[in-house]
């Protein structure tokens, strides 16, 4: 079947296999930022947005995205730079292999809402599995980048 | 200290967090052939017949192979990433006619893509003579179903085993009269601590890619922690030479040891050796889960006696590994159960540590962090714990009359002497930072819910004993910038960073002038790889070393230049500089910089004066810039400047840490919280205070997980349960409170700038403090994990009943 999106900016088609899963479809297209780490829609680690909405396309078929607008990580590079930042300063990125999955939902989190508390930045991101770091680095990475964007934003408004 | 003790940023902290390609899946090549494995559904059996005709019909299968392929006569191998001779058994076949757990490879099927190969795995026709299994580990040892009786097994190193007896190792040790300490001690503890096959569960599942080189050899890129034990393992499965193999890792997504046995390497090297086309392997997560190597299943029986003032005289070990089909790091966990729990009290007398690992028809066990030191100090600590309960004295108080002190023999830690050790300073800290005395034993909340804290202390080591390797290359490139090449595995730990900060410090750069490159086995310098704890300790302290000797060449190069002899100039990081001159003439002129280009320079490169362009001379100071060094270094010159250095150790400077545990327990459901966590480590120097914390971090959840959630359950027919991310369960973040990390440092000599290790020690605590502390808010002792929310329900029901 002949499917046409917007991934990261770009209008493509493809023709593609019915069954074929989303992730599988942008990985590829060139979109090696969303990873695998499980089957059973457990770990978070290929989140996406589909419509600006966090979806994990390991369960969602790529046919479900014709029509729409798919975002991987390789579309939001700067965004992810700045907040990745904050991570990496904690040493709280480790392997690596979850930053992906966790960076894109904590980013569809501050769309939602601009400066969530503590329990709601555990209770957004629960469905995002890290082993490497016990999650308390990347905690302390959000809310120093939250604080960082609320200094920056006051100092913005004094300017204004 | 400039670089070490430093918080820095990870190297590739930024590729990371932006999600760019660099682990296996994402570098191998497009045309790979796709390659799955049919696995056993029976935990013992001969295949008696296999058909594999209308399978090799589908379109797109390149090649399938079953035990008819592998000569079943042929020297056996181990998956374990060990220092060659291996203490594990060789014990394995590529595939073999006989299957022995309940996912043992059938058949290897390569093809065109995931679809053809998926069909063609479910056209395969395998007969099978289905065997009884053993599956009970106490009633494995002599038992008359032997899960190894062929007679090609072996044994490289006398390690007690004998595989018509399912034994894959046996040892006893010990010293002083353990019998005559225990009867005359006032207090005896005795229990059995059961601990399960619990999974790395590292985000990234094991998967390799193989191609043929330029030359004809095979090109393995692996997903591995060992790329050298790598390398013999497929020349030893594969039957050739270890020069026709090249193995390198890219980055990789977490190992925790899981990466220290080549649990995916064999199949696509094999399929990519016959039909030397490019092939890849990507485990599912339910394979990762079924057929890799966990953490070995443990029973230890400790019996610990004391005085009854507290004093612990002697202990007694007896453990019982279960090491399942195959013998993966079988012989090694085991030790560190007694050997690294026991020294630990350092006033007792006498200490016997026995035991035996067996053969069952289960997945086989292998490394994860802590290696058995996990198992043997949970049962230790909570015997510990349960002794201060029985004298009604305070664990903390008690830990404190017991502990290990700097200088102190360990004779359980094979003889050595404690160098290094705040575990003293370790136990205050904590001490106070859970608040322990207005906190211990228990407060009811007064909603259904009680909080109550618990703690336990741990050590590990650094490093293998006189075996683990680690070396480092560091080569100077233009403009004097360095490379730094280790054979290492950073699995996300920041080795690669650290050791790069190690290196800054020696050669007085900031590390964003050196590059490291890990790990290739036909460039890197010879390392055992990344395990044991032993990076930062092993191969810190060949980068160290390296780093001295590169300035010393730095220096050579630059006396030639300078045409002076080499004893009178120095490196300050930036230039080499004639010392002599500058302190009998540079009064009154400081500042003023003046470069000498040799003469050898001029001749040769014009290097010097070209690439400064302050060629100013001046006779008080003379001094050569190390970009021009290494300009010059390119042309006439036969100066190396590049240096090797090979590290080992005599000594395994143990790293020791104290954690305490407040739990929330609901005593309605059951469910046990663990909401502050409060650890102290000492690691000697932290090189990296950022990444040591989150190691610390990270290791204390994987341990409050395995005495929680993470359960391992196997139906009758030795089949798991928990095959998936859904049914094991590891932590997530709404799962914990607070884990709050601090250091109470040591300082160790034999380390690179008194550092040890960290990797490991963090994981141990947590069995011990939380297990105490659901003691102290149900009243009830817990000697197998997981505990799960079920059997504290059902124990709260029980004790209500009691008082009934």
């Amino acid at each position: 079947m002949n499917i046409t999106m917007t991934l990261n900016g770009k209008k493509i088609s493809a023709d593609i296999d019915a069954d074929m899963l989303l992730i599988d479809f942008v990985r590829d297209h060139g979109c090696y930022s969303v990873k695998r780490g499980c089957e059973t829609s457990n770990c978070g680690l290929c989140t996406v947005f589909l419509d600006e909405k966090p979806v994990l396309s390991c369960s969602v078929l790529a046919a479900r995205a014709d029509g729409r607008v798919v975002t991987t990580l390789e579309g939001l590079q700067e965004e992810a730079a700045e907040f990745g930042a904050f991570i990496a300063d904690q040493g709280a990125e480790q392997c690596g292999f979850c930053n992906p999955g966790f960076i894109m939902n904590a980013l569809a989190l501050f769309r939602e809402k601009e400066y969530p508390d503590e329990d709601e930045i555990k209770e957004y991101l629960a469905g995002n599995l890290c082993r490497c770091s016990g999650y308390e680095g990347q905690l302390r990475g959000i809310q120093a980048f939250l604080a960082w964007k609320k200094e920056k934003s006051g100092k913005e408004a004094e300017e204004a | 200290m400039k670089y070490v003790n430093k918080p820095v940023r990870k190297k590739d902290a930024m590729q990371l967090v932006t999600g760019k390609p660099v682990y296996m899946d994402d570098i191998a090549p497009k045309d790979c052939l796709i390659i799955k494995l049919l696995r056993s559904p029976h935990a013992n059996a001969i295949v008696t017949s296999i058909n594999k005709a209308v399978a090799m019909k589908v379109d797109g299968i390149e090649a399938i192979y079953t035990w008819e392929d592998i000569p079943q006569d042929g020297r056996r191998y181990t998956q374990a990433g060990q220092t060659y001779p291996e203490m594990s058994p060789y014990d394995r076949l590529i595939m073999d006619r006989h299957v022995r757990y309940v996912g043992d490879v059938v058949a290897i099927v390569a093809g065109r893509d995931e679809k053809c190969v998926d069909k063609a795995l479910k056209l395969i026709k395998v007969q099978y003579e289905v065997l009884e299994p053993v599956l009970d580990f106490h009633k494995a040892k002599d038992n008359p179903i032997l899960v190894h009786p062929e007679d090609n097994w072996e044994s490289l190193v006398p390690v007690g085993a004998d595989n018509k007896r399912n034994l894959c190792a046996h040892d006893e040790t010990g010293s002083g009269d353990i019998e005559e300490v225990l009867k005359n001690s006032d207090v005896i503890i005795d229990h059995v601590y059961h601990t399960k096959a619990c999974q790395q569960t590292m985000m990234e599942t094991f998967r390799t890619f193989c191609t043929i080189d330029t030359y004809g050899r095979l090109n393995v890129v692996s997903s591995t922690q060992i790329v050298f034990h790598c390398r013999r393992i497929l020349a030893n499965a594969l039957h050739i030479p270890k020069s026709m193999i090249r193995v390198s890792k890219p980055r990789i997504g977490g190992g925790f040891g899981a990466k220290q046995t080549s649990i995916s390497e064999v199949y696509p090297a094999y399929v990519t050796w016959m039909t030397k086309k490019p092939s890849k392997i990507i485990f599912t997560r339910e394979e990762s889960m079924t057929a890799s190597t966990p953490r070995h299943e443990m029973e230890v029986h400790v019996r610990l006696g004391a005085s009854k003032d507290g004093i612990v005289n002697g202990i007694d070990m007896y453990t019982l590994s279960n090491t399942g089909a195959y013998g993966e790091h079988g012989p090694t966990t085991v030790g560190l159960s007694g050997h690294k729990s026991i020294p630990l009290y350092g006033k007792a007398k006498a200490f016997r540590f026995v035991s035996d690992v067996v053969y069952t028809n289960v997945m086989s066990a292998g490394a994860y962090r802590g290696y058995g030191a996990t198992q043997g100090l949970f049962a230790v600590e909570s015997a510990v714990n349960e002794l201060a309960a029985k004298l009604h004295m305070d664990p903390f108080e008690l830990r404190m009359k017991n502990i290990i002190k700097e200088g102190d023999v360990m004779p359980a830690y094979y003889g050595q002497v404690n160098t290094s050790c705040a575990l003293d300073r370790c136990l205050e800290r904590v001490k106070k930072m859970i608040d322990w005395d207005h906190k211990y034993p228990v407060r009811d909340m007064g909603n259904g819910k009680v909080r109550a804290v618990g703690m336990g202390m741990a050590m590990q080591g650094s490093g293998i004993t006189s075996v683990d390797v680690g070396s480092a290359t560091i080569k100077v490139n233009d403009d004097g910038f360095y490379t730094l090449a280790i054979g290492a595995a950073d699995m996300g730990t920041g080795c690669d960073t650290i050791l790069a900060q190690i290196a800054a410090e020696v050669l007085d750069c900031s590390i964003d002038e050196i590059t490291v490159f890990g790990a290739d086995t036909d460039t890197s310098p010879y390392d055992s790889g990344s395990y044991a704890s032993s990076t930062t300790y092993i191969t810190g302290k060949a980068v160290e070393k390296c780093a001295l000797q590169v300035r010393e060449q730095i220096c050579k190069l630059g006396a030639e230049l300078l045409k002076c002899p080499e004893s009178e100039v120095v490196f300050d990081g930036r230039f080499v500089k004639r010392e002599i001159l500058k302190k009998t003439q540079d009064e009154g002129r400081s500042g003023a910089e003046a470069v000498l280009a040799s003469e050898k320079a001029e001749d040769g490169a014009k290097a010097a004066e070209n690439a400064t362009g302050s060629a100013e001379t001046s006779d008080c100071v003379q001094q050569v810039s190390l970009a021009d060094i290494a300009t010059a270094s390119q042309c006439g010159n036969s100066i190396a400047l590049e240096a090797t250095v090979t590290n080992s150790s005599p000594l395994s400077p143990p790293p020791f840490m104290v954690g305490a545990a407040e739990v929330e327990v609901d005593l309605e459901t059951g469910e046990a919280k663990v909401i502050d966590y409060a650890a102290a480590v000492d690691c000697g120097t932290p090189v990296n205070p950022n990444l040591a914390r989150v190691q610390a971090e990270g290791g204390i959840l994987q341990g409050i997980g395995m005495t929680l959630t993470e359960n391992i359950t196997y139906n009758k027919k030795g089949k798991l349960a928990e095959n998936s991310l859904m049914q094991y369960k590891i932590p997530t973040r709404i799962d914990i409170g607070h884990i709050r990390v601090e250091f109470e440092s040591s300082y160790e000599d034999e380390g690179p700038f008194g550092a040890k290790s960290i990797g490991e020690v963090v994981i141990n605590t947590p069995l011990p403090a939380v297990s105490d502390a659901i003691f102290n808010a149900t009243g009830k002792r817990f000697y197998e994990l997981p505990i799960t929310p079920e059997k504290i329900a059902m124990a709260v029901v029980e004790r209500k009943q009691k008082s009934e």
